[in-house]
């Protein structure tokens, strides 16, 4: 009889970082030693006031399990709550070297009373240090701050700056105003001042403007979508209103925006800045240069070309330095680094992206 | 091509998967209304433990606003990104022809059968009195 | 590089409109009183998205030294039609009428345009076509203009603007399409924007570039809203054309959509077949703005590749805007088979009123009704 053998799972030699993990509590109560009474007492009778009509859920229902791989699940609470299962199911499994915290519940961004949002921030901002950080050395929080609110946020950028636990400065694409805006100004001036690059990821419907140029969507898939083009929006923002020129030591992450649409938007820009260039004068150099100097982005949602030689040509376009690996552990649209470039990558090139980009940028050595 | 006993019938429900070990693979046992299917327990598009995703039925749709659900039970779709593959052959629904799990060949044997030989058994002893699920690798 | 031969089909080309009063003869009777009483005969109905003095909005040697550019029929014929030797151009009236909330005022001046066109424009140039003007905000009001006007098939296309109200896939919109199919008219969506809500999804851009460059992006939305919306399962014979687009972010659209479709597929069940595959069947480009770097060629070479498909891009001219210099309007290195695609083939396969087999005489219905 034979006795069944189990295939050990592929060994992944190299050791990787990801730049892209979404840690979540169970319960909001997991704040709480964080918050003081009074906030603690406002979340319990008032809760979260975002800019979309339904309370404690989305207006586009997941496909699937919430958004949620199905198996990634833990016995008690949400996905991405359990740091065991997230140890073994992915950092461990996928041999995970440092692993980025995108804290996106309930840190502020996306909420409508900003001193309720400051407490929020902060309360984040301890929760990642105290509950993933310093019992996991692989992990690596975000500043994350509310970009409606410039005053607070450099605030608590300045009081964390002098922590290596965090390694960049959070805000939301998804903002009131395009990013670029003066207004959002002093949170590039403190992230620059401290050092620290500035990542943008998706919160909710931070900003209250609807996903597209035309409105809202009405499917999932489309909503989807949506976040690239909006990515797009703001990385225009962040070159015409001169930000990069601004602020020439800050660097830019622009997470789960995708990256094949960047050579072609670069090229747009170019193309219709130097026509218009008399209504920017502050730009000193064509939009591409900015991108390339100041910009990076995460590979996840990766394309999938019918042809997977046409992506390389892509990443050769932006530039091999310019991406990083990044799985959105543990939504459903993650990306397995065994798996997740289809076309032969050269093992210089496999080690930029999932290492050595992101050590380089961060700090990481 | 090697014959393998590798679960009770009873040990399948209908509607359900049990994922076994057979020689070192992973693979997905179902019952859908007293027949039974196998899939390799990884997904074509990303490597994904396709059998632990959902068993759900499929939407189709003649116009826009329309919406008709058939085949209940007979489809599975990754834990991963979502993809639906057909139980019964292994096929995906949007790519039929270049995206497909591997699926085996399933048959039923009463126990008296496999003490014939020649079978290898995966996990246990093989008794008369019950029926069991052969696979072909 | 300069077009190689005779007889292309210029899809993009904007005459300029009409002032209020030149409308007069085309108004009835009430609206000719209120512009009148109510000094809206004053009023440019010119449209954000083109500031006249913008360098988008005209390239320098074809503006003229008095009036706005593209003004009189000579200077369409020779800075477009006889410049680049086509055998037609499509008319896309850019004018402001549509971001008007009135949707009745809207309407009436619409169909002023339109007849203004045929009268002033195609009833003297017989190379000339057109895309009829409508009030994209309602369609009930879009549809009757379709109906009365498309019984003259020298309009080939109706035209819509990129940045609306609404996405254009959702169903209130689709008596549109339906028009638009019965009488055999694409369905053109042109750059541009009635700013009903801002312009990213992130609010207001302080720049006129920034609007411009956001264009692409508003195009992928609404691309995917006819897709996911189910517009070509429904209207099966409906070919839309992307005016004024760019088109290099085609390749990154197919391939996500393709993707995110396989996972997300059972919540719009009626798309059959990949997104990438409906888009190369109904969904065509105009070639200007070409979004490509032209000190290396070779990038807009293989984007075309990557798009995978020859038939996809129809030649225009976009004049007056200022999209490329001189008479170097192709991209370098193109396939000589590629190139008569996108001069001949890719429009005529497009416009199934360009291949009405009087082509190349004016046509009329003799009066119109005059409202």
């Amino acid at each position: 009889m034979n006795i069944a053998v189990r295939q050990a799972p592929a060994t992944q030699r190299l050791k990787i970082v990801d730049c892209d993990i979404h840690p979540v509590y169970r319960t909001p109560a997991e704040l709480h030693p964080f918050m003081s009474a009074r906030w603690r007492e406002h979340m319990a009778t008032f809760g979260t006031h975002f800019r979309h009509g339904l309370h404690g859920q989305l207006p586009y229902p997941r496909m699937m399990a919430a958004g949620m791989r199905l198996d990634s699940f833990p016995e008690n609470g949400p996905p991405g709550s359990d740091l065991d299962l997230m140890r073994r199911q992915h950092l461990d499994a996928n041999g995970v070297e440092v692993g980025m915290l995108i804290a996106l519940s309930r840190g502020g961004m996306e909420e409508r009373n900003l001193d309720f949002g400051a407490a929020l921030s902060s309360a984040i901002n301890d929760w990642q240090l105290e509950c993933w950080v310093k019992k996991e050395p692989r992990l690596r929080a975000a500043i994350v701050v509310p970009q409606e609110n410039a005053d607070y946020a450099v605030t608590e950028i300045e009081r964390r700056a002098g922590d290596p636990a965090f390694v960049q400065v959070m805000i939301s694409p998804r903002s009131s105003d395009p990013l670029g805006h003066r207004r959002y100004w002093p949170i590039y001036a403190a992230a620059e001042r401290c050092g620290k690059p500035l990542a943008l990821h998706v919160a909710g419907y931070s900003g209250g403007h609807a996903s597209t140029s035309s409105g809202w969507p009405t499917y999932y898939i489309q909503e989807h979508y949506a976040m690239s083009t909006g990515m797009q929006n703001t990385l225009t923002s962040l070159v015409f209103e001169g930000v990069l020129e601004r602020f020439p030591k800050l660097k830019v992450v622009m997470i789960e925006g995708g990256f094949a649409w960047v050579p072609a938007l670069s090229w747009r820009m170019d193309k219709h800045w130097e026509r218009m260039r008399a209504e920017t004068p502050h730009l000193r150099r064509p939009p591409s240069e900015y991108v390339r100097e100041h910009v990076w982005f995460t590979t996840q949602p990766i394309e999938e070309p019918e042809n997977p030689e046409h992506l390389s040509e892509i990443m050769e376009w932006l530039g091999w330095d310019r991406l990083m690996f990044s799985t959105d552990y543990p939504h459903w649209d993650f990306d397995d680094p065994r798996q997740v470039f289809q076309s032969r990558l050269t093992d210089e090139q496999k080690t930029r992206v999932f290492r050595d980009n992101a050590k380089a940028l961060y700090g990481l050595q | 091509m090697s014959r393998q006993v590798i679960a009770r019938v009873g040990e399948v429900a209908p509607g359900s998967c049990k994922i076994v070990t057979v020689r070192g693979r992973e693979i997905g046992l179902f019952n859908i209304g007293g027949t039974f299917f196998a899939l390799s327990n990884r997904c074509p598009h990303k490597g994904a433990e396709l059998c632990r995703g959902m068993i759900v039925g499929l939407a189709q749709s003649s116009m826009p606003g329309e919406y008709r659900l058939s085949r209940l039970g007979e489809f599975i779709r990754c834990p991963w990104h979502g993809w639906e593959f057909d139980i019964r052959t292994g096929q995906s629904w949007c790519d039929p022809t270049s995206v497909w799990a591997r699926h085996f060949h399933v048959s039923v044997e009463p126990g008296s059968q496999l003490l014939k030989g020649p079978y290898a058994a995966e996990t246990f002893q093989v008794s008369v009195e019950e029926d069991y699920l052969v696979i072909d690798l | 590089m300069k077009v190689p031969l005779h007889g292309a089909i210029d899809c993009d080309l904007h005459p300029a409109m009409p002032s209020v009063p030149a409308l007069l003869p085309y108004l009835d009777e009430f609206w000719a009183d209120q512009f009148a009483n109510r000094h809206i005969d004053r009023l440019p109905f010119t449209l954000s998205s083109y500031p006249p003095s913008s360098p988008l909005s005209a390239r320098p040697d074809w503006r003229m030294r008095s009036g706005a550019p593209a003004a009189d029929l000579d200077a369409i014929r020779r800075n477009a039609l006889d410049r680049f030797a086509v055998q037609c151009a499509i008319c896309n009236p850019l004018h402001g009428a549509v971001a008007l909330f009135n949707d009745d005022m809207a309407a009436a001046l619409c169909s002023a345009v339109n007849d203004w066109m045929a009268r002033e424009l195609l009833d003297h140039e017989p190379r000339l076509r057109a895309s009829i003007l409508v009030p994209g905000q309602s369609p009930h009001l879009a549809v009757r203009e379709i109906e009365r006007v498309a019984p003259d098939r020298r309009f080939v296309q109706v035209l819509l603007l990129a940045m609306g109200e609404t996405l254009l896939g959702r169903r209130a919109h689709w008596p549109i399409y339906a028009a638009a199919e019965k009488h055999e008219l694409t369905i053109g969506i042109h750059a541009g924007s009635t700013y009903r809500a801002s312009p990213t999804y992130s609010g207001w851009p302080s720049y006129r570039v920034e609007d411009y460059v956001a264009q692409s992006a508003a195009f992928e939305n609404q691309l995917l809203s006819l897709v996911a919306e189910g517009v070509f399962q429904k209207f099966s014979k409906l070919r839309v054309v992307l005016i004024e687009s760019g088109f290099t972010w085609l390749p990154t659209w197919l391939w996500r959509t393709n993707k995110t479709w396989r996972g997300v597929r059972a919540e719009v069940p009626w798309i059959d077949r990949s997104p990438a595959e409906i888009v190369r069947e109904h969904v065509r480009f105009t070639l200007q703005p070409i979004d490509a770097p032209r000190a290396e060629p070779q990038m807009l070479l293989r984007t075309l590749q990557h798009m995978g498909s020859d038939r996809l891009l129809l030649f225009s001219t976009d004049y007056p805007h200022w999209q490329f210099d001189a008479d170097d309007i192709l991209p370098d290195g193109l396939p000589e088979d590629t190139i008569g695609k996108i001069l001949i083939d890719n429009p005529r396969d497009t416009y199934p009123r360009l291949r009405d087999p009087v082509m190349g005489q004016a046509q009329g219905t003799g009066e119109k009704e005059v409202r």
